[in-house]
């Protein structure tokens, strides 16, 4: 039996029946880990001796009692390192717990260590790390996706049964389509961005990387709910996701938005997503045209947001109170010595666009005019949702790439975000989940569904539904 | 002086003053750390204020509350939808490297401040985050984060000031206001009021602004005062020598008493502000208005206008009572029927708060006096015995037996023995000289060893003779 191969609700069964320990679950990833991070480089940081210690205090009677979970190196664990792959936060231990993990902690969880990402969260390949690039576990030539890169690397190599990562803009779907496993990323609000270290403030979410569609709403229920600790996070109750899991899709409204289905996509993607649409039209759903005609601003309007907000969240990376310092004559000097060592090319590229657009003069024509469209592009899904339940597009346009393929190119980089950038600017929810394999090579192709605003149940119950019916979540990466 | 010449020309100043205040509340702006000053440094900080990482803002509405109060009582429009927006800029003693403020959505728009004859505009008020506190050592520096996210008001007023004068007496009716208020201490020393000047001078009958400078680093009320005093004419012999003032930012030396060049307008800030995504607008609802409304106290210049209408004291004693809010809480609870009296006694001392009398003692020594119980002379004795030990009039007048004997009895008594023992003064009264009757009362007044009532001597005396 390889424990390390198994779904949260397997092993929550195991376990509750005595079959197999905590401990033993734990040494099995542990074991796992050490066989194949070698590879992999899913993971900066790790402590087995802290993993076995929360494992013999696991209380079983918890919904997430004794499962191992995988954090990006984005989100606060007290004592823990949190350094964004980033050398500015060299050595920086986490003096608290990001609200995420605390309720992680409360559902029994263990946290079994940290995963790779694209510095400070912005790249869509995990090559912008400053500790290294970490491979797809389909192809080790290839990249797994970003900005979430190690958390899906590690529960797509089942180093972890199941992780969490962090979207502004694609970073669990893209990552979760390229690496053959769920990703989803919830509505803006629903899950507390406290202790997630800021990319983009009005983008950012926290979401679960999983096996199946039913651990997605499982981690989804622990991290969901009000947070007096972020403003933005919203004061509804949080539902039981799977509960209607089983519901099935018959007489739900798929739209399909031909604005997504565009040239240069890949022939096998594009297949493939058709013929999960068929699938689902199988199953009972109704398929729907729709339009969101203003998709083609999407990418320019993100780059405008998201890097004005993170010229702001990544002033206070200085060298003054924490992190990395570069000693300089006087203070200025300090400053650009600390971040000109501190930030790679990609995070300074980022600063640099974000400060200009919010310069004077500069101000209306960049920033404001992106927040108006912005506004047009959420409309778009409002009107779109009011003839759909969910809306279907591929998570990516192309499968993984190979490393350095993009490196040089930052904007044929953004634009493999192309699909799922929209979705953070509107605010919806929504989720990848594996829709077949190219040929040759054999990599990965992820589905995408968009839902409207906190109904994470519907999303997921498309995608249950869909899963159940297909052979693809079975299939694992011959490491 | 309002105005001053420099060559044929007569120069105006315009003055406009952005004032700082620290809001008194229990708790930090965006986190629970609390407002405590004077203690052991980065002892009052958590993640949030210390810019940690990951750390989100959540609201203080007590903050709010306070801003929407100060609002209120200098006229403002409360804004109804209000917002957060990010300033940029990097310094050693901002955690984030940006100022949570407000830019274009303050709390509170308009208003204005009485000050004797004129009334000065406000612009603005909006709420901000204060930056923590830098400290320079031999050859390090050192930053006290208990400061640093502490609610500060900043109060923008319009530039309808013409002379230091001005400028002092807004600063000190906004200080009574927001102390009447509850809404800050205003200490200058704990840094709890700050206030930078933005100074210009104009040909007088131009409507055109000059060149503005602005002046930081004053200490205090008169601070400010001396700054413009040395700026204004600065300026204005300047431009009196043909050189042109340009838009910079100086520093006030209290010491030396100069200004001097901080960073002129090519070193100016871009401080690219954008709303701040991490917290929501401020929506201010009827109730919220109508609960602070009811927080709405008495101010000042109302004070002193009921004070003399409720009162009947001058203008000047008034003035002098609600120029500080203990005096006048003090003068309410002592006025008793002769609040004219109490005020003098009060005004007799340089802060009788200060002292161990107590409002309702004023009140009994007035009362003593006005009843004939004690004389004003021996009122004096005794304002000074309670000064000295906080025992009540009736005690002191007890103890010193200084009370008048106004018993006709006994003091007909006296009045027989004075007229038996005086037929001069008694002859001298007969024949018209009304003065001779003070000889009498004063030997009445030996007699009764100065206890007996004089009022009540000298119309027996009258009668009898």
């Amino acid at each position: 039996m390889s424990l390390h191969t198994l779904t949260i609700s397997e092993l929550r069964d195991k376990l509750q029946r005595g079959e197999v320990s905590v401990r033993q679950l734990t040494q099995a990833l542990l074991d796992r880990i050490q066989a194949v991070d070698g590879k992999l480089k899913a993971y900066l940081w790790l402590n087995p001796d802290d993993a076995l210690r929360q494992a013999d205090a696991a209380d079983l009677t918890k919904p997430l009692g004794g499962i191992p979970v995988a954090i990006k190196d984005v989100l606060n664990v007290t004592g823990q390192p949190c350094t964004c792959a980033s050398k500015i936060l060299q050595g920086h231990i986490s003096v608290y717990d990001a609200t995420a993990i605390r309720k992680l902690r409360d559902a029994g969880a263990i946290l079994l260590g940290r995963t790779n990402m694209d510095e400070f969260a912005m790249g869509s390949s995990t090559e912008n790390s400053s500790w290294g690039v970490t491979r797809n576990p389909w192809d080790l030539e290839r990249i797994p996706g970003g900005s979430s890169g190690g958390s899906a690397a590690a529960v797509a190599g089942h180093e972890a049964i199941a992780a969490l990562g962090s979207d502004t803009g694609g970073s669990i779907r893209q990552p979760a389509a390229l690496t053959s496993c769920v990703g989803l990323k919830p509505t803006y609000g629903l899950v507390s961005r406290y202790g997630l270290v800021a990319f983009a403030s009005s983008l950012d979410q926290i979401g679960p990387f999983t096996k199946t569609v039913e651990d997605a709403a499982l981690l989804l229920g622990v991290i969901a709910g009000h947070d007096p600790l972020d403003s933005t996070s919203v004061p509804a109750p949080v539902p039981d996701y799977q509960e209607k899991l089983n519901a099935g899709v018959k007489g739900l409204r798929i739209g399909l938005p031909k604005e997504y289905f565009i040239d240069g996509m890949d022939r096998e993607v594009e297949a493939a997503v058709r013929a999960a649409i068929r699938q689902l039209e199988s199953l009972g759903a109704e398929v729907v045209e729709i339009l969101l005609p203003h998709t083609d601003y999407a990418v320019a309007v993100y780059y405008l947001i998201a890097t004005a907000e993170a010229s702001a969240n990544l002033a206070r990376f200085d060298g003054v109170r924490y992190g990395a310092r570069v000693r300089g004559a006087d203070v200025l000097e300090t400053y650009s010595k600390t971040r000109g060592a501190g930030f790679g090319p990609e995070v300074k590229r980022r600063i640099i666009l974000g400060t200009y657009a919010l310069s004077a003069g500069y101000y209306d024509a960049y920033y404001l005019r992106a927040q108006k469209v912005r506004t047009l592009i959420r409309r778009d899904f409002e009107q779109a949702f009011q003839k759909c339940d969910v809306i279907v597009t591929p998570t990516s346009p192309t499968p993984a790439f190979k490393i350095g393929e993009k490196a040089n190119d930052p904007l044929q980089m953004y634009l493999s975000d192309i699909f799922t950038i929209s979705v953070n600017l509107a605010g919806n929810c929504g989720l990848s989940l594996p829709c077949g394999f190219t040929s040759q090579p054999k990599l990965p192709i992820g589905l995408q569904l968009i839902g409207k605003a906190f109904d994470e149940s519907t999303l997921l119950r498309v995608a249950y539904a869909y899963e159940q019916s297909t052979p693809w979540h079975k299939e694992r990466p011959a490491l | 002086m309002a105005q001053r010449k420099a060559g044929a020309v007569n120069y105006e100043a315009v003055i406009g003053l952005e004032v700082h205040v620290q809001l008194k509340t229990q708790s930090k702006l965006f986190c629970g750390c609390a407002t405590e000053f004077g203690v052991e440094p980065n002892t009052r900080v958590c993640p949030i204020c210390l810019g940690y990482p990951g750390v989100l803002p959540v609201m203080n509405a007590e903050a709010i509350r306070k801003t929407i109060l100060s609002g209120l009582m200098i006229g403002c429009k409360i804004t109804r939808f209000s917002k957060w927006d990010r300033k940029n800029y990097f310094y050693p003693d901002m955690p984030k490297n940006y100022q949570i403020s407000q830019y274009d959505l303050p709390l509170c728009l308009g208003g204005a401040v009485q000050i004797p004859g004129k009334t000065l505009g406000v612009t603005r008020i909006h709420l901000e985050e204060d930056v923590a506190k830098s400290f320079h050592f031999d050859t390090t520096s050192g930053v006290d984060f208990n400061r640093a996210g502490t609610p500060l008001m900043e109060i923008v007023s319009e530039p309808d000031m013409r002379s230091s004068e001005d400028a002092f007496a807004y600063l000190t009716a906004l200080k009574e206001i927001l102390i009447t208020g509850g809404v800050s201490d205003c200490d200058m020393e704990k840094g709890q009021l700050r206030c930078d000047c933005n100074v210009s001078v104009r040909p007088v009958g131009q409507a055109k602004f000059g060149e503005k400078v602005e002046i930081k680093n004053m200490n205090s009320i008169s601070g400010v005062k001396r700054a413009l005093e040395y700026e204004i004419p600065r300026q204005i012999a300047a431009l009196g020598r043909g050189e042109k003032i340009f838009q910079e930012t100086r520093r006030w030396d209290d010491e030396a008493g100069k200004t001097s060049v901080m960073r002129t307008k090519e070193y100016a800030h871009d401080y690219r502000y954008f709303p701040e995504p991490d917290l929501m607008p401020v929506t201010v609802s009827d109730s919220l208005l109508a609960e602070i409304q009811q927080l709405l106290p008495e101010l000042p210049e109302a004070k002193r206008q009921r004070f003399v209408r409720q009162y009947g004291l001058p203008e000047y004693d008034a003035g002098v009572l609600v120029a500080n809010s203990t005096l006048a809480n003090f003068f309410e609870k002592a006025a008793g029927k002769n609040p004219k009296a109490v005020a003098n006694w009060m005004m007799s001392v340089s802060d009788i708060t200060a002292t161990p009398i107590q409002p309702v003692q004023i009140g009994e020594l007035v009362a003593a006096i006005d009843a004939g119980q004690i004389s004003g002379k021996q009122g004096k004795d005794v304002f000074a015995e309670m000064l000295a030990t906080g025992k009540s009039p009736g005690t002191i007048i007890k103890e010193k037996g200084l009370a008048q004997v106004s018993d006709t009895g006994a003091i007909e008594g006296f009045c027989d023995q004075a007229i038996a023992g005086n037929p001069k003064s008694v002859a001298d009264f007969k024949a018209g000289n009304k003065a001779a009757l003070n000889a009498l009362v004063g030997q009445v007044m030996k007699l009764s060893k100065g206890k007996a009532n004089p009022q009540l001597v000298s119309a027996i005396l009258a009668r009898k003779l």
